[in-house]
This record gives C-alpha cells, sequence and structure tokens, in this order.
C-alpha cells in the first residue's frame, strides 16, 4: 500500500504543514503571554485610576490586535489542512482529533473573539468592570485555545484512551478524560503556555528598553519593564520546570526522540548530559549515517540523574532502540517490524472474512484484537509494519537538528530568565536604563525568544518523525493521494502569502511602536 | 443523558448541530455581502471607513463560525472532513485563501506604512465577500448534485480528475445555489447597513441596491429550489445502506417531513418580509427577518440533504462510496462526550447576543468613528 506513495507528495506535504504551522507559531506565543500582559496593566488601571496606565494598556493593547489578525488568518490553515491534506489521517485519527478541534471552536475561538471585540471597543460603551472582564476573558480564551489543539498535538505522541476498531479499521475514543489529562498533554500545555508568556514578556522588556535607550516616554518604559519583567520570572522558572518535565516523559515514551536530542547512540548507565556541542556526520559507521562529537562539554552523570533521578539509571541509545539490547530488554526494530506486519496482516484476513461472509474466520481474527496480550504483544507495534522491506534509516529522526534544537531552546531559556531578573532588580533599585549595553542586549534579545519556540516545535514534531500517531501511523500513510504538483503550487502560493503578510505585519508593528503610546 | 440515545439518534443529532451552524453561518455571511459594497456605496474614503467599520465588529463571528462548522464537522462526521476536504483540494484552498486574506484586512487597513496600501487591503475584503459565500454555495450544492470521488476499502479518497472538485462550478445546478447565496449574502449585508449605519448617503445608496439584488436573488432561489424539487437524488436503502437514485427524492423528502416543510416555507416568507419592508418602509429592521428566515431556510436544505434515508455528501462518480450521517460518523462514544460540549452552544449564543447589544447600543456615524479609539 505504501510502496505506490510518491515520497516527493509527502516530502511536499510535510513541508507545507511544517511551514504554515511554523508561521501560525510565529504570532500565536505573542497573542497568548501579550493578552495577559495587557490584562495585568488594565488591571491596574482600573485599580489606581491613573490615566498613564490607561495608555500603557492601550498601546500594548493595540500591538496585541495587529498581531491578534495574522495569528488567527493564519489558523485557519492548519484546521482546513488536516483535512486537504492529511485525510487518511483525518479518518484514521477524527473519532479522537476532531473532538477537540470542535470543542476549540465552540468553547475557546468565541469566548477570545467576542470579548476581544468589548475589548477593542468597549473604552466608552460599557462600565469599567466589564470591560476589564473583557480583558481577562480574552487572555483566558486563548490559553484555552490551546489547551485544545496541544491535548490533540499530545494524543500524536501519545495515543491514549482510545483502541483500534478492526471493522473500521481506525481507532476509537473510549475515554475523553484519559486524552484530556495524559501527562503528556498536561505537561505540553504547561511548557506550550508558560514559554508563550516568557516570549512576551522579553518583547514587552526589548521594545521598552529602546524606548528608554532613546529616553522617550520613560515612565511608560520602566512600569511596561516592572509588569513584564515579574511576569517573565514567573514564566521563566515554569518553563525550565516544565521543560524538564517535558524532557522526563519525553525519555519514557518516545526513547528514539530523546536519544536524538542528546545524540547519544550508543546506551550507558551513568549517562553525561551535553551540555554545549557540536557534532559531525559521519558516513562510514553504523547506523549509517552517524553524527559524531567534534567537541562537548559535559556535566557526568547529569542525563540519568534527570530522567531517573538516580545516576545509575540506563538511558538507551539510537543503537540500542535500532539493533535491540536484549540485557535492557529493548526489542530491535527488524522484531518490531515483524511483528507489527503480523498485526496488519491479521486486520487484512479479517476484512476478508468479513468479505467472503466466514463467520468463523472473522471471528477468530476479531478476538485477537481483545486479547490485551496479543495487542501488547503486536498490535502495539502495528506502525511499524509498514516499515517492512524498507530502510532502517527511515525510522531515525534527524539527529543534527535534534540536538541543535533542543541545545538551543535550553540555552537560550537561561538566557530569557536572567535578563528577566536583571531587568526586575535594576528597575526596583531604579538603575534600568542607566545601562546602555544593557538596553541594546534586551533589544537585541526581541527575536530570540522566536528562535527557542520555534525550536521547541521541531524537536516536539521532528522528532516524532516517522510517525505521525506515535508508533500507530507513520506519516507516509497519513497523506491524502494528491498529485505532487498540486501540493507544490499550495506551497509556493502560501510561502509567497506568507511573505507578503510577515512584511506587512512588522511594518505595521514597527511603526505603530516608533509612534509609541502618545500616537493614535 | 445522552449515553442512552442510539447511535443513530446522536448521529442525527449531530446533523441537526452541524446545519444549524452551517445556517447561522449563511446568515453571517451579511459581513462578506456587506463587503462587496465597499466601493459601491461608499463612495467618500469617510464613507468607506464606516462601512468597514460596521463590518469590521462583526466579522469575527462569521469566521468563527466557519472555523467551528468545520471543527464540528470533523469531529462528527470525520470521513465527511477527509474526503471532501482532501477530494475536493482546489475548492477548499481557494475557500481557504480568500478567508486567509480577510482576517488581516480589517486591522491592517488603515495603519500607517501597511506595505500593501489601504486599496489593496479594500479589495481583499472584496474579493473574500464576492468568493466566500459563492464557493461555499457551491460547495454545499454538490451535497444534492453529487462530487466525482470513490473511497477504497481504507477509506482513502481518490478523485476522479485533477480539477479536484473545481469542475463543480461548471454544473448549472451548482452554481444556481453559488449565486443564491451570493445574492442572499449581498441582500443581507445591505439589511445590516441599515439597521447599523447612521449616515443617509449610505443608507440611500444601500436601499437602491437592495432592489437591484433581490431580484437575481429570488431568480437563483427559485432555480434552485425548483430544480432540487424536480431532481433525482441520492437515496439509503436503510436495511442494506445500499445507495441508489430516487426521482424527485428531495421533494418527497419535504413532504415526508412536515416540520421541515413549514420550517422551510415560514424562513423563505421571512426572507422575503425582511426584504419588503426595508424596501417599502423605513425600518432598518428588515434584518430581523431576512436572517432568521434564512437560517429557517438553510437549516431545513441541510436536512433534506442528510435525513429520511439520503446520502449528504453522494458521489456521482461510484454511488456505493457515498457518505450518509450512518456511514461517516464517530464513533458512540466521541459522539455522546461531543453531545455534552454542546450543551455550552446556548451559553456561548447568550455571551454573543449580549456582547452585540453592549456594542451596538448606538448607531454608527462618522463622529463615532472619530471618537474611538480602535478604528479599522
Ligand atoms: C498553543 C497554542 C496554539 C497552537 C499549538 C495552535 N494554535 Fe491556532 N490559535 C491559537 C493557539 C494555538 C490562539 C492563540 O488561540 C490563536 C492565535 C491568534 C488567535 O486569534 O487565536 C489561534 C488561532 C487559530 C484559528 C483562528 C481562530 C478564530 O477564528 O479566531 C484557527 C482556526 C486555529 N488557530 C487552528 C489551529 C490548528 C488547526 C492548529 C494545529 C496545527 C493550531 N491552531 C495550533
Ligand atoms: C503551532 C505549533 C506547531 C508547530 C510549529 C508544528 C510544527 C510542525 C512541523 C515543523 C512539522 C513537520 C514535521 C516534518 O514533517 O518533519 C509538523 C508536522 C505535523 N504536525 Fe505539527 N506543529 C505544531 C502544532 C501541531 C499541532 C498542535 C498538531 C496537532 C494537533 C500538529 C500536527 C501535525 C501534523 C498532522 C503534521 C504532519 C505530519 C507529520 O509530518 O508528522 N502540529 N508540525
Ligand atoms: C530552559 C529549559 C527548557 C527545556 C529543558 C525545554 C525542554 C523541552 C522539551 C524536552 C521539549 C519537547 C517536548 C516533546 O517533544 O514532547 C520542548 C518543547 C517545546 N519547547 Fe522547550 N524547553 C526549555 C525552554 C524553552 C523556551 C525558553 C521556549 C520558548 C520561549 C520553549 C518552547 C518550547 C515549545 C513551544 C515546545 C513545543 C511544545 C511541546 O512539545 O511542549 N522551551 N521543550
Amino acid at each position: 500500500m505504501i510502496d505506490s506513495i510518491d515520497m516527493s507528495l509527502v516530502d511536499w506535504s510535510r513541508g507545507q504543514f511544517a511551514l504554515t504551522a511554523l508561521f501560525h507559531w510565529i504570532f500565536v506565543p505573542l497573542t497568548l503571554g501579550l493578552s495577559f500582559i495587557v490584562a495585568f496593566m488594565h488591571t491596574i488601571y482600573v485599580r489606581t485610576g491613573d490615566e498613564e496606565w490607561k495608555r500603557i494598556t492601550k498601546f500594548w493593547m493595540k500591538l496585541f490586535g495587529i498581531n491578534f489578525a495574522i495569528g488567527v488568518s493564519t489558523g485557519i490553515i492548519l484546521e482546513f489542512e488536516f483535512g486537504t491534506n492529511w485525510s487518511n489521517y483525518s479518518w484514521f485519527v477524527g473519532d479522537i482529533f476532531g473532538a477537540p478541534l470542535a470543542v476549540e471552536g465552540i468553547l475557546a475561538f468565541f469566548l477570545e473573539s467576542t470579548f476581544i471585540a468589548i475589548m477593542f471597543f468597549g473604552w466608552n460603551k460599557v462600565s469599567k468592570r466589564l470591560h476589564l472582564t473583557a480583558s481577562w476573558l480574552t487572555a483566558f480564551g486563548a490559553s484555552l485555545s490551546a489547551v485544545w489543539i496541544l491535548v490533540a498535538n499530545a494524543w500524536m505522541q501519545k495515543p491514549v484512551g482510545t483502541v483500534f476498531n478492526p471493522d473500521t479499521a481506525r481507532n476509537e475514543m473510549i475515554n475523553f478524560w484519559d486524552v484530556l489529562f495524559s501527562d503528556m498533554a498536561v505537561n505540553k500545555f504547561l511548557h506550550t503556555v508558560t514559554s508563550s508568556f516568557l516570549l512576551a514578556s522579553i518583547f514587552v522588556i526589548g521594545v521598552s528598553a529602546w524606548f528608554l535607550l532613546r529616553k522617550r516616554e520613560v515612565l511608560f518604559a520602566k512600569r511596561s519593564t516592572v509588569v513584564a519583567s515579574v511576569f517573565g520570572i514567573i514564566a521563566g522558572v515554569a518553563t525550565i520546570f516544565t521543560g524538564d518535565t517535558s524532557a522526563r516523559i519525553m525519555a519514557r515514551e518516545q526513547p528514539m526522540k530523546f536519544a536524538a536530542m542528546e545524540a547519544l547512540y550508543e546506551g550507558q548507565a551513568n549517562a553525561p548530559l551535553v551540555v554545549i556541542g557540536a557534532i559531525r556526520t559521519d558516513t562510514t559507521k553504523t547506523p549509517n549515517p552517524r553524527e559524531d562529537f567534534i567537541f562537548k562539554i559535559e556535566i557526568p552523570n547529569a542525563l540519568s540523574y534527570m530522567v531517573f533521578l538516580t545516576p545509575s539509571g540506563f538511558v538507551p541509545g539510537i543503537s540500542d532502540l535500532v539493533y535491540g539490547n536484549e540485557e535492557q530488554g529493548i526489542l530491535s526494530y527488524e522484531e518490531k517490524i515483524k511483528r507489527g506486519a503480523v498485526a496488519i496482516q491479521t486486520l487484512k484476513e479479517l476484512k476478508r472474512a468479513k468479505d467472503r461472509g466466514d463467520e468463523a474466520t472473522y471471528t477468530a481474527m476479531r478476538e485477537k484484537f481483545n486479547d490485551p496480550v496479543w495487542l501488547e504483544k503486536y498490535y502495539r507495534h502495528f506502525g511499524y509494519g509498514y516499515y517492512k522491506g524498507r530502510e532502517l534509516k527511515e525510522l531515525i529522526p534527524n539527529v543534527k537538528l535534534m540536538f541543535y534544537s533542543f541545545h538551543i531552546m535550553v540555552i537560550l531559556g537561561t538566557h530569557f530568565l536572567i535578563l528577566s531578573l536583571i531587568a526586575l532588580w535594576l528597575s526596583l533599585k531604579n538603575r534600568w536604563g542607566h545601562h546602555k549595553w544593557l538596553m541594546w542586549v534586551a533589544i537585541l534579545t526581541i527575536p530570540l525568544p522566536w528562535i527557542a519556540t520555534e525550536s521547541g516545535w521541531l524537536v516536539a514534531e521532528m522528532g516524532r518523525q516517522p510517525w505521525v500517531v506515535y508508533e500507530l501511523m507513520p506519516t507516509i500513510s497519513a497523506v491524502t493521494r494528491l498529485s505532487p504538483g498540486a501540493v507544490q503550487l499550495t506551497f509556493w502560493i502560501f510561502l509567497a502569502t506568507f511573505t507578503v503578510l510577515f512584511i506587512a505585519e512588522i511594518k505595521i508593528l514597527v511603526t505603530q511602536i516608533k509612534k509609541g503610546p502618545g500616537g493614535k | 443523558m445522552f449515553g442512552n440515545l442510539s447511535h443513530l439518534a446522536l448521529q442525527q443529532y449531530w446533523f441537526v448541530i452541524v446545519s444549524l451552524l452551517g445556517a447561522i453561518l449563511v446568515f453571517l455571511f451579511f459581513v462578506q455581502g456587506g463587503q462587496t459594497f465597499i466601493f459601491r456605496i461608499g463612495k467618500s474614503e469617510s464613507e468607506r471607513t464606516i462601512i468597514v467599520n460596521a463590518l469590521g465588529r462583526k466579522w469575527e463571528f462569521t469566521f468563527t463560525t466557519l472555523v467551528t462548522f468545520g471543527g464540528a464537522f470533523f469531529a462528527s462526521f470525520p470521513l465527511f472532513y477527509a474526503t471532501s476536504f482532501g477530494g475536493a483540494y482546489w475548492v477548499w484552498m481557494a475557500i481557504l485563501f480568500v478567508f486567509v486574506i480577510q482576517a488581516v484586512s480589517y486591522e491592517f487597513r488603515t495603519k500607517a506604512s501597511n506595505f500593501l496600501g489601504r486599496k489593496t487591503y479594500e479589495i481583499f475584503l472584496f474579493i473574500n465577500g464576492l468568493l466566500g459565500p459563492f464557493l461555499i454555495g457551491v460547495a454545499v450544492a454538490t451535497f444534492f448534485s453529487g462530487s466525482q470521488f470513490s473511497l477504497d476499502e481504507f477509506n482513502s479518497v481518490h478523485w476522479a480528475n485533477e480539477f479536484r472538485g473545481l469542475e463543480a462550478t461548471l454544473s448549472v445546478f451548482n452554481l444556481s445555489l453559488g449565486l443564491t447565496v451570493f445574492f442572499l449574502a449581498r441582500v443581507l449585508g445591505l439589511l445590516y447597513f441599515m439597521n447599523t449605519i447612521d449616515n443617509e448617503n449610505i443608507i440611500a445608496r444601500s436601499k437602491k441596491q437592495l432592489l437591484f439584488n433581490a431580484i437575481p436573488f429570488l431568480v437563483f432561489f427559485l432555480l434552485f429550489a425548483v430544480w432540487l424539487m424536480l431532481r433525482e437524488g441520492f437515496a439509503v436503502n436503510p436495511e442494506t445502506g445500499e445507495i441508489f437514485m430516487e426521482p424527485n427524492k428531495y421533494l418527497h423528502n419535504l413532504l415526508a417531513m412536515p416540520l421541515v416543510l413549514v420550517m422551510f416555507f415560514v424562513g423563505v416568507l421571512a426572507v422575503l418580509a425582511g426584504i419588503a419592508f426595508a424596501l417599502l418602509k423605513d425600518t432598518g429592521n428588515g434584518i430581523w427577518f431576512t436572517g432568521p428566515g434564512t437560517i429557517l431556510v438553510v437549516f431545513s436544505l441541510f436536512m433534506l440533504a442528510g435525513f429520511n434515508n439520503t446520502a449528504f455528501y453522494p458521489s456521482a462518480y461510484d454511488l456505493q462510496s457515498s457518505l450518509t450521517i450512518q456511514n461517516a460518523s464517530s464513533s458512540h462514544y466521541t459522539l455522546v462526550a461531543m453531545s455534552y460540549v454542546s450543551l455550552f452552544i446556548p451559553f456561548v449564543i447568550a455571551y454573543i447576543i449580549f456582547a452585540w447589544r453592549a456594542l451596538n447600543k448606538k448607531k454608527i456615524d462618522e463622529k463615532e468613528i472619530q471618537e474611538e479609539s480602535h478604528v479599522y
């Protein structure tokens, strides 16, 4: 079935999804974080009645509005794209995956878009209290929409709360709460929103620093910095904490992604953690290609400790996972492929028996899909079955990309936290703005959280490859059968549209910032 | 509560909800219809700004309803979502693009250094108004006329040609519904202006345009409705699930479901009454008749497409691949879970109405735009 797929179709479809998702994600985290920062400022204004706080609120609200619009216009693309480009996937998992998307629309998007109107237009039209409530509901609405989409995404990483129904040949939900409260989902939500809060804080600190450097709107800039740095510190600590939990969950649920992220080939106990390193591709060793360290700085035992909370824990490497490791009870990919193929074959036989009306065979095959032992032994590896006769390296994610993306995210996260701490510390001593070079650091830091946050998604999504649904559905079988040319065409149209929209957005934002809170 | 319902009852319940969302969406197309008048009715810069702002405070509702309509279809009838979106690729991509350019246009239009210039964003809005309702109308017409797909044993969609759904725009029947929705959206847009804007010129021009657009709307609507009643339809044998063509299927459906029949005719009357009031009397309330009337009519059309043993997403290419509310739906469990979520819908509608009224207390005029700090 898979042999008939044109790989360039898969690649273009992936490219298009990556393009649209990464583009959407430029705007989303700022929306998530800035909405809360605006709500804080608005609260201070309502509490104190100080007109300066109103000006501050309105300024950031305006930037929020510009960013929000483009977030909305790119979001709808993703929603359609599941159907247009991943239609096999949409059918295979629609029973689980569609539900959060629908809930998101009903509960979150309406909340967000209704109250955003009151937030923007309510200054003279509704009571101060209702207006403030609208700002808070907008912020909650934004984070609520994050909940649902991330639940859906987490399910793809760790498919829980579902069973495979061989009669319909798809997954069906059996427990909504398991899907909603899977540790993967909860943690993904927390890491994503807290890192978005951090991103917005860094944005506000950086923009304010520009005003301080120019010695314009000093009161406005200082007050904005205080709010943002307090928020940033809380969010920064939470980001690191939840990121660490993410890694721990990943080590358990997706050991291949974890090993790739650390470029760890040979598993070991007392595994060290690489803090900084550089790697190079070597095509003479197995698995081929293989990444070797050119140099690295590592903390002994730290990786084992991080995952197992004891230095003696064994962390499997890529080789262990591919070739198996009996001592550690790790099955080789070859074995998994064999077992997956058995599961696929069983499904085919079941279907044929049903079509011929062969009750006995049908019942026998159907039984297997109810037998927990058989499910664990064979169905669990269902997706691997598709890789029968294909090269093993297709099952290894891009190690270089994983390694660098992850390390960049972590290093930058530390930088943001330190910057927020310094900003608050000096602000409280009324010395933030006295050092020119610090202002420059803050300004130059503005784009960095975007690099961190997009890297995070690259780790999460590319590290999941080659699965769309982890170990159950390979990406190659998820794609809509289109002509590669059709997808190529839409890819380029998207790219052109995005380029134009992005330029417009940046120009408008920069102009609004330059006008400052006094401008209209 | 929902857990005790049969699977079929839940499937019907969800088809009703999706239909309701679709019906509300068509009503909310007044935003798109209104956008097609930016240049025709807005003769000066300030008039255009009034129009854009009147629409701009409502566009999010239409957009979000569209998104939710898609999401609800995905959750309740995933096979439809997979088949139609993946199959009729170009139609959905075209719809997608016209909505992508809409969302930014309001916010960016009057901003300084907006790169493309005010006029371009107005043209974006115009294109969205022109093509959005039309294409969605054509797509919905295929619920009655069928599409060119087949499904394999794993339910993967294969399309019979490389036009991927664009061929639907070549059918006169589909066009008749596309144009009906297009002119209806324009009529609704005009009625909306008459309801919310306080500006003599705009009101006078809207009134004049109303007649010009109501007539083609009626002509296309009659064409579509009569054709629909006469054409053969995609029937399902409830015992075997087999699909077959039945003459006058949709007429039979209408007669078999008296409630739908009543809704349909009450809806048509309300649509006409709203237009007549607006034309004959000096009232801005026409939209409060035509709007709900639209919802009733569109809702009954969806009922004709899906209920009474009918395939709602038929394939004219491979009859047995046609989708029905039974073979395209989610599992019992998911529909139950989703049904609990649907209990929030009245609550959502309540706060939308509340917000609408809070912001619409006063009509929009030039003075209001000048005083407002957030203008589009
Ligand atoms: C963690 C948060 C998050 C993530 C992972 C995504 N989004 Fe998003 N999305 C938002 C958070 C968000 C938001 C913050 O709530 C937005 C941004 C601007 C806005 O209006 O809401 C939004 C807007 C937005 C809209 C427009 C909503 C409207 O009508 O107002 C749609 C249809 C989507 N998104 C759909 C998606 C899909 C299908 C995604 C998966 C691939 C996705 N988003 C990823
Ligand atoms: C907005 C944040 C997100 C970003 C930046 C992101 C990023 C990416 C990237 C880079 C890819 C391409 C991977 C590859 O093909 O190598 C991808 C694929 C994909 N992602 Fe995500 N993703 C995001 C959110 C989500 C969410 C929330 C979901 C599901 C609810 C999701 C579902 C998918 C699917 C279905 C694919 C295509 C199949 C695949 O290649 O695995 N993504 N995403
Ligand atoms: C500082 C320490 C950090 C650690 C230890 C960390 C760890 C991780 C890990 C392990 C993942 C992958 C989760 C998975 O695939 O399931 C991840 C994903 C992600 N990270 Fe981080 N991260 C850190 C900082 C940051 C920062 C500073 C940002 C952005 C400002 C960020 C944004 C993201 C995003 C958006 C994702 C994708 C969503 C997800 O899978 O949770 N992270 N992070």
